[in-house]
């Protein structure tokens, strides 16, 4: 397996496959953070202590269990180039975090990218799964095993009466932070999705754009996840994230059989035009290929729009972002170059993009 | 000085919250405090962590928000095994280590509530680090059995039950 891949291909293995609700839903991703009890928490580390818990953590992942679930690999932070990390930034392999402010910092990665565990973040060990479509309970089935896994090899730092500590307390307890990325454009089209964000808020949910937190919600994707990681057990979170994202899967639904019913003719037109935009277009900012790539992606989802492989706008999706942009060009592009790479990458793969 | 938000009871709980440098203050009765962070549990809304432990513990020019929330004195505590004190716990809005948990123990209940709505974890127990904790959970489980045995007067089968409870709280004894 060579790192290579990481960082060329757009698409992570795991999201070439489709899940349950993935018109809908793109992923269901789960972390668990975890620490070792021997060692400070990475922020009072010293770097000796960070460079023994990557150790440990070497070592750990050579247990057969782990090999079991195919290749495996520890990659250091300062092997990687700024470019390089945010590219695994954008593919959401690593948080920024990892990659700009932590010492001694370093991912594992299976080779299918499903799992990517940061070591010596905020937590010595955040163990992260991402799978496509509405599949929280796989997610956490996996998350879990590869805990068991861990703490084999390591005394994890545990408390009867708080649960697994964390260095933050908004994570004590679980440590369980699971989340679905939802594709929602009808419900913004129909101007619902603030009343249903509202609602989400209200049962100890959050909600958040595209890419990081707090910023605007971009392609009208949308993460919605669990706070609260204390005092309820892993089932009770991921039944209750799973219930509330049902719910949303089919009022995404009715609000798009809406949007038919109600005027058809000039909602495709608003499609085609965004298709159109897509194939045709010279020069295109990111803002504006997400939000037409989220008309398209919704096209194929209802029929109307034939011929395209939903994933190649998936990987579209991703690809169009800054990092990974400069990264297939090979080199830094200013802001005018980028929006002309952006324009063609994207007719390119509309070109390829076509089933035969 | 009264709640900003009912403009009615007393405010106890005296909120900071800086935005791109701008301070605002936010005073609150009890009554409302508890309804707004109801309404996002887990979520502070703009507070951070930070800034929600340093509003409860500095930024109270009178006393009532401390005596309400209990965290006055022994701001000096400090962990043992990593060294921070609780006054920098409760600027960085980040435990040291897990020791830290033990130092201050007795001043974490309202944070945790606040945050979570819960103060006890009721999840995952690892194999290893649980310690004692899964016997007992076992143990109490084969009381209710054993409990349920006797009801049904199946005798046998309790007093094997409770040799096994035996076995078990022995194994807690020497562990
Ligand atoms: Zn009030
Ligand atoms: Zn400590």
């Amino acid at each position: 397996m060579s790192f290579q891949n990481f960082i060329t291909n757009a698409m992570s293995e795991w999201m070439k496959a489709s899940g349950a609700d993935s018109d809908i839903v793109i992923s269901s991703r789960l972390r668990l953070a975890r620490n070792l009890s021997e060692f400070p928490f990475p922020m009072l580390s010293t770097d000796s202590q960070l460079e023994k818990v990557i150790e440990v953590v070497e070592e750990a992942i050579q247990d057969e269990g782990f090999t079991k679930m195919g290749p495996i690999q520890l990659i250091p932070m300062d092997s990687l180039t700024p470019l390089q990390k945010r590219v695994l930034v954008e593919k959401h392999l690593i948080s920024p975090n990892l990659a700009n402010q932590s010492r001694k910092g370093a991912v594992v990665l299976n080779q299918n990218e499903s799992i990517s565990i940061l070591v010596n973040e905020e937590d010595h060990l955040r163990i992260q799964c991402l799978i496509p479509g509405l599949q929280l309970k796989e997610a956490w089935e996996l998350a879990d095993h590869i805990d068991d896994l861990f703490e084999k090899h390591m005394d994890l730092a545990f408390d009867e009466n708080r649960g697994f500590l964390t260095s933050c307390p908004t994570n004590v307890g679980t440590g369980i932070r699971a989340s679905v990325m939802m594709h929602l454009p009808a419900l913004v089209m129909t101007q619902q999705i603030n009343r249903i964000l509202t609602a989400i808020s209200q049962v100890g949910l959050v909600v958040r754009g595209l890419y990081g937190e707090g910023s605007e919600a971009i392609g009208n994707l949308f993460q919605i996840s669990n706070q609260i990681t204390l005092g309820q057990s892993e089932n009770e979170i991921i039944d209750n994230l799973y219930g509330v994202a049902r719910q949303i899967v089919e009022q995404e639904r009715a609000a798009r059989r809406y949007l038919i019913e109600q005027n058809r003719l000039q909602f495709e037109d608003r499609l085609f035009r965004s298709f159109g935009i897509l194939r045709l277009a010279r020069i295109i900012e990111s803002k504006e290929a997400a939000q037409r790539l989220s008309d398209v992606r919704l096209g194929i989802d209802l029929g109307l729009i034939k011929d395209i492989n939903p994933n190649v706008i998936n990987e579209l999706m991703i690809m169009t972002q800054p990092g990974f942009l400069q990264q297939y060009s090979g080199q830094e592009l200013t802001a005018t170059s980028r929006d002309e790479r952006r324009a063609r990458l994207i007719r390119e793969r509309l070109e390829t993009g076509h089933e035969s | 000085m009264i709640c900003q938000e009912c403009q009615q009871k007393p405010a106890t709980l005296h909120l900071t919250k800086v935005i791109n440098g701008k301070k605002t203050e936010i005073h609150l009765c009890e009554f409302c405090a508890q309804e707004k962070t109801e309404m996002f549990p887990g979520y502070p809304g703009n507070f951070s962590i930070p800034q929600l432990l340093s509003g409860l513990l500095f930024n109270s020019p009178d006393s009532s928000v401390h005596s309400s929330v209990g965290l006055t004195q022994d701001n000096q505590l400090r962990c043992t095994q990593c060294g921070l004190t609780f006054t920098q716990f409760s600027k960085s809005g980040r435990f040291g280590c897990s020791q830290c948990y033990k130092t201050f123990e007795g001043k974490l209940d309202p944070l945790f509530r606040r945050i979570h709505g819960n103060t006890h974890h009721s999840g995952k127990v690892p194999k290893r680090s649980g310690g004692t904790l899964l016997l007992k959970k076992e143990i109490s489980q084969l009381r209710k059995d054993l409990q349920r045995s006797i009801e049904y007067e199946r005798f046998e089968e309790a007093a094997k039950i409770r040799d096994r409870i035996r076995e078990l709280e022995q194994q807690i004894g020497s562990l």
